[in-house]
């Protein structure tokens, strides 16, 4: 199968998407004339004039907007330059988004999809490398996306696309350049459906975006110990596929949760909490969170070191559980 | 439609639906039957009415925390939206909305709001919609003098205006932020004025006079519909009531609000410059109140009679039903 970079495997789906429904279009900063910060909406306006607009920097006018436009039967793809912006139009995506299928017994419909490259990685500090899943997780009625894969992010982009309701989508900055199989054929990938990235008998880690391929090369170093754990990727947060994680855990014993947010009240805490729910007889040992510590991300690389989690902090808590 | 004799008429009879609807409203509300808040638009209707009779059905229309008058110069059924105030399941919105997020999507009215200034930008994207598929609808956002401070009115508007969509503006300046005198928190005295800095028309109107509304609707909203884009349009209006039910009103006096209701009530208006025109004869009008007084008691009772919602219904409508996609 051939091999993309994760930035590609939007951008395809994107075009795709735009060539098969005329509703969908692409609003968002610089997303024309940069092509967006990582170069996603690049060709766009080439290709589908008149389907792209570049904003003034009016976060809660661009969602604002796209909300309209979807009740009215529009599929706007907004992109947030950062994550961190998203704060400005929290309104529109909480009380609006969020809630008018609700308020409106059924009537409205918000076919959206938020981009929003989030995580650390480039030394942007507190203001550009948050990542806040657990923000929106928290919110009833948009649904939360983070692919750790370009495949996967293919695949669920174009099923956010297709979405009747909001979509916030986590893209993680280090992750455009990364690159996988991509299927060349027409594909989607289901909300809600987990996937179980490695098998293994000995202990499940829960992974969130690039945690998933931190765990994965932790498991080949745990091989070593003589461990076999298994990766089950949720690839959606909300909704989140508990049964997969569940099953997984019974059959294993073990769990460790992994994200690159803080672990406090983060959507590691949501994931263990559900596993001390519902396997509580299984489990051989707690389970295990590994995350960021509850610090606004610093500057300094040599700071930085301390707070994003590595294959080490993996391992280290898979030790815990096996022990 | 031009002003027509016709059309005054309906206009009449729609300021004495909200009128009446509203004082319904209100008396219900009193006896426990509708719970929650009240926002009164009572004093405001010649800016609902005199807007929405240039309206098409499928024109859009998004309002405020304070839109029954919108919904019914809309076209929105009266029963509906009394069983909504009553939290049953034959309401707009199922009993899921309540007065603040009254919104009905088939005559294209997207819905009341709870938050200040939160309907320019959809309003504005509901204008973006139209363009996009090269339709000729109109949208028009409601809004008071408070969402004038917001963000929202700043960034909504001014996306309007760059892409030279077909919106209309209407701020309902009744001259109080919920508790607050306009002017103790205001640095421009007419909301129009910040038209400029939009670069799009902006025009201030009796909000108290039907026919003023209407004329200068008209202008704007046919602008907008043959690609002029937005315009803002500030009507100079009073609400009878308090911000809500139960509001002392400290901050202004009896003799202001009674002054208001004698000389400035929109109904009183429009039905002297009927009468002066010989448009409206004693029966006519008493004919219309009739009307109107049978609608909404139709309305009360088809509230009373309606069942509450299952309680499944609480976990219906927050995602749309699961679907394949693919």
């Amino acid at each position: 199968m051939r091999t993309i970079t994760f930035g590609e495997a939007l951008r395809e789906a994107l075009h795709e998407e735009m060539e098969r429904d005329e509703t969908v279009f692409v609003m968002g900063e610089d997303v024309i004339t940069h092509g967006g910060p990582y170069k996603v909406t690049q060709g766009i306006a080439e290709r589908f004039p008149g389907r792209i607009f570049e904003t003034p920097i009016a976060e809660a006018g661009i969602v604002g907007v796209a909300v309209g436009a979807a009740m009215a039967g529009m599929n706007p793809v907004v992109e947030i330059m950062y994550l961190d912006f998203i704060t400005c139009a929290m309104d529109e995506v909480v009380n609006q988004a969020a809630k008018m299928r609700y308020m409106t017994g059924g009537q409205a419909s918000v076919p959206m999809v938020i981009r929003l490259p989030c995580g650390a990685g480039r030394m942007l500090a507190a203001q550009h490398s948050q990542i806040m899943e657990s923000w929106f997780m928290h919110v009833p009625g948009v649904q939360v996306v983070v692919p750790s894969t370009p495949g996967d992010a293919k695949g669920l982009l174009k099923t956010a696309v297709r979405s009747p309701d909001p979509v916030m989508f986590f893209e993680y900055k280090r992750t455009y350049t990364s690159k996988g199989e991509v299927p060349e054929e027409e594909y989607t990938i289901p909300f809600g459906q987990a996937d179980i990235k490695r098998e293994g008998e000995d202990a499940t880690i829960v992974a969130i975006g690039p945690m998933v391929q931190k765990s994965l090369e932790a498991a080949v170093l745990l091989e070593d110990d003589g461990y076999d754990v298994e990766v089950v990727d949720p690839r959606t947060l909300s909704p989140l596929d508990s049964e997969t994680i569940c099953e997984s855990v019974r059959r294993t014993g073990r769990a460790v949760v992994c994200g690159e947010d803080s672990s406090f009240a983060g959507a590691t805490s949501e994931i263990a909490a559900i596993i001390g729910e519902n396997c509580f007889g299984d489990l051989k040992a707690p389970v295990v969170r590994v995350g960021s510590p509850h610090v606004p991300m610093p500057f300094s690389p040599e700071l930085v070191k301390h707070v994003v989690p590595e294959v080490p902090n993996i391992t280290a808590a898979v030790d815990r559980v096996m022990s | 439609m031009s002003l027509s004799v016709e059309l005054c008429k309906t206009m009449y009879k729609d300021m004495w639906r909200i009128r009446l609807f509203e004082e319904e409203a209100n008396r219900q509300a009193i006896l426990g039957n509708v719970m929650g808040a009240l926002h009164m638009y009572c004093g405001e209707e010649a800016v609902a009415v005199g807007v929405c009779a240039n309206l098409r059905k499928d024109d859009y229309v998004l309002g405020t925390h304070r839109s029954h008058g919108h919904c019914l110069a809309k076209g929105a059924d009266a029963r509906l939206m009394m069983a909504e105030l009553f939290g049953k399941a034959t309401g707009t919105c199922a009993g899921k909305g309540g007065s603040m997020h009254i919104a009905d999507f088939s005559l294209n009215m997207l819905g009341a709001n709870g938050i200040v200034g939160a309907g320019i930008a959809p309003a504005t994207g509901a204008a973006l919609a139209s363009k996009m598929r090269g339709t000729d609808q109109v949208s028009v956002c409601f809004f008071g003098d408070g969402a004038a401070a917001r963000g929202t009115f700043h960034e909504g508007i001014g996306l309007g205006s760059l892409w030279k969509l077909p919106v209309v503006y209407v701020c309902e300046n009744n001259q109080y932020q919920q508790w607050v005198p306009r002017m103790n928190v205001a640095v421009l005295d007419s909301v129009s004025d910040m038209a400029g800095a939009y670069a799009i028309p902006g025009v201030s109107v009796n909000g108290q006079d039907s026919v003023e509304v209407y004329e200068v609707a008209r202008e704007a909203i046919n602008r907008a519909r043959k690609g002029g884009g937005p315009s803002l349009i500030e009507a100079r209006t009073y609400r009878f009531y308090g911000h809500s039910l139960g509001d002392e009103q400290q901050y202004r006096s009896t003799e202001e609000v009674e002054g208001w209701k004698t000389d400035r009530d929109p109904i009183k208006t429009l039905h002297s410059f009927m009468v002066d025109r010989q448009w409206l004869t004693d029966q006519e009008d008493a004919d219309i109140q009739d009307e109107v007084k049978d609608e909404i008691a139709s309305a009360v009772k088809f509230a009373e009679d309606s069942p509450f919602p299952e309680p499944y219904n609480v976990t219906t409508d927050v995602l749309a039903p699961a679907q394949e996609v693919g």
